[in-house]
């Protein structure tokens, strides 16, 4: 697959405000990519220079190859969608969707047609002689997609197109989105704060922070080998605990020796150490690596979330099994959910 | 007791501040005094169809049109000058635009009378200059002057007001789907700004065809308005009569130019500009 859009080296600052520091990301063609990070990350900064909103102030643009850092917006073959739908008010939605094709001087019946379909891939057929203002927020944000995809963009670009959809419309539109990226094959970068989203529908997810790209990765990757304190903490809950690396395949953390799967590191190397709380086996205190004691427990519905203390640590557990507080429990990880990172020198 | 009733006292207010006054007009147009007391007649509204006063109608109705026209052609560019987000002084601006409206109206237009006497500020200066002294007042377009410059910030406000309100991400969903700057500017920004541009016209037009201060100011009551026409009847002639039925005649003028207005709104991707 070839790299259909190469940034570059890409630096944006606003003022003494460093929006994005030297980025450099390859999205290949038909990929599913988001960027994910808090805001203020910089990752909308990123999408709006792919789309040509903003200029970088360093570095290159490529789109398919060629350099686009000079093409105007309204001559880039990417179309985007914008958070709060940016659809035209005083336009029905027939002629908010026909917007883009009128201005290529399409023929109309050719446009008729590609309205018709535009709008059955948003599975919002017939309304095509309706006010923007008649629609709920989900329909809006519908053909909102269905005016960008119109113009057979080769990227689309979303920024947060889901953020002020209710949770059940957005897990709805959510697999929607899939499914579109599936059948159309063209390549999606998505833009969101939303971990959740990013992992159930990238290919590909990009974590973004202070400007700076921390980790790029399937979501699988992120989630399970995060290479930074925070692409733990943001992606996921996780127990951060500062460790020190004994040898090869032995790791000290919370006082007990812990056999894990990692080497390479120097001996004695200070590290951090990340546990999923769903990776934690609670056991009778005794059979247990460690002990600790429960100070709360909460019903989530499928487990128990609890927080256990020990030597000064809060471990954050999910387990099936009840404890109540002030129970002494038992702490076990296997080797292969013991994850470590190398400590940063600026922590994330 | 429902929450009708907090509506009471407004009602009162206008039945005595506007509805009966409304009546008193309507029924001195429509009386004239004889021996016998007020008797109902259509004399007075028989009268304005007399040539001198139609004259004056129509030359209200042009001068007013004009001011708007004009009004409209500076406010709109300034409008988007000052709701530009990338221009950081719009707040002086907005504040310079609004500050005359603190002074005194009377004021502000017996001042332009200093600048465009014949021995006034400009003239002076046109004549140190060592060129011939021009006659800039005692004409119509002095009145058009005085009107442009009294009304504008009503011009500007509204159409600011919608202008400053568009997203941009509008601006750039347009440029995003193939806009270019000036596509932009006659497909979105135009459009969405209509209904400011409409409460504009209407906030100029109104003052402007009824407006006599700024024609007896700054004409030397050369150019007579219907409003300059109404004032005599009233104040002078004391000829009540025929004042109310000319206040009526202009209410039905402004309630059809409105009608009119309104109607450039509905259709208006092609409308009014």
């Amino acid at each position: 697959m070839k790299n259909i859009i190469e940034l570059k080296n890409i630096t944006k600052n606003y003022g003494d405000f460093t929006a994005l520091d030297h980025i450099n990301l390859e999205i290949k063609e038909g990929e599913f990519v988001t960027l994910l990070g808090p805001s203020g990350c910089g990752k909308t900064t990123t999408l709006r220079i792919i789309g040509g909103f903003e200029d970088p102030s360093e570095g290159q643009v490529y789109f398919d190859g060629k350099q686009i850092n000079e093409t105007p917006a309204n001559k880039r073959s990417v179309n985007t969608v914008f958070q709060k739908y940016a659809l035209f008010t005083h336009l029905s939605v027939y002629d908010n969707i026909a917007f883009g094709p009128k201005l290529k001087k399409m023929e109309s019946h050719l446009i008729e047609k590609k309205v018709k379909e535009s709008l059955r891939i948003v599975n919002l057929e017939g309304f095509e002689k309706r006010e923007i203002s008649t629609l709920s927020g989900g329909q809006q944000q519908r053909i909102a997609i269905a005016r960008a995809l119109i113009n057979e963009p080769k990227v689309l670009l979303l920024d947060e197109p889901l953020g002020a959809l209710d949770l059940k419309l957005r897990q709805g539109m959510q697999r929607e989105l899939s499914n579109m990226h599936q059948k159309l094959g063209i390549t999606f970068i998505y833009v969101t704060h939303d971990q959740e989203e990013a992992l159930s529908m990238s290919d590909t997810v990009v974590v973004m922070n202070r400007g700076k790209i921390l980790q790029i990765g399937s979501p699988e990757d992120v989630y399970n080998e995060p290479k930074t304190p925070f692409v733990a903490d943001f992606i996921g809950e996780s127990n951060i605990i500062p460790g020190v690396m004994k040898k090869d395949l032995l790791v000290n953390f919370a006082n007990h020796d812990f056999e894990c799967v990692d080497k390479g590191f120097k001996p004695n190397e200070q590290i951090d150490v990340v546990v999923r709380p769903e990776d934690i086996h609670v056991t009778s205190p005794n059979t247990g690596m460690i002990q600790a004691k429960v100070t709360s427990v909460n019903f989530k519905g499928v487990h128990y979330e609890m927080t256990a203390s020990c030597n000064n640590f809060e471990w954050l557990i999910q387990s099936t099994k009840f404890r109540d507080i002030d129970e002494t429990i038992g702490i076990s990880i296997i080797p292969d959910h013991i994850h470590i990172m190398k400590r940063e020198s600026v922590n994330g | 007791m429902g929450k009708k009733s907090y509506g009471s006292p407004y009602f009162v207010w206008m039945s005595i501040f506007i509805i009966v006054p409304m009546f008193l007009v309507l029924y001195y147009a429509f009386t004239i005094q004889t021996d016998q007391g007020m008797v109902f007649s259509l004399d007075n509204i028989k009268r304005i169809a007399e040539p001198l006063y139609i004259k004056v109608f129509v030359r209200s109705l042009v001068l007013a049109l004009e001011s708007t026209a004009i009004c409209l052609l500076i406010a709109y560019p300034a409008a988007m000058i000052l709701a530009d987000k990338k221009f950081s002084k719009s707040t002086t601006f907005l504040v310079m635009i609004v500050l005359p409206m603190w002074m005194n109206f009377l004021l502000r237009t017996y001042s332009w009378l200093s600048l465009l006497e014949n021995n006034g500020l400009i003239n002076k200066l046109v004549i140190s200059l060592g060129f011939e002294r021009m006659q800039l007042m005692y004409n119509e377009g002095a009145v058009v002057l005085g009107m442009v410059y009294n009304f504008l910030p009503f011009m500007i406000l509204p159409i600011y007001s919608v202008l400053v309100k568009i997203d941009n991400n509008v601006i750039e969903a347009a440029r995003d789907l193939g806009c270019t700057s000036f596509g932009v500017f006659k497909k979105i920004t135009v459009p969405l700004s209509l209904p400011g541009v409409l409460s504009g016209i209407t906030m100029v037009f109104m003052p402007a065809i009824s407006t006599f201060i700024i024609s007896r100011l700054l004409s030397g009551g050369k150019v007579s308005l219907i409003g300059n026409v109404i004032e005599q009847q009233f104040l002078v002639l004391g000829d009540w009569g025929f004042g109310s039925a000319l206040s009526l005649v202009l209410m039905v003028f402004i309630l059809i130019s409105m009608a009119f207005i309104n109607k450039g709104s509905s259709g208006y991707e092609g409308g009014i500009l």
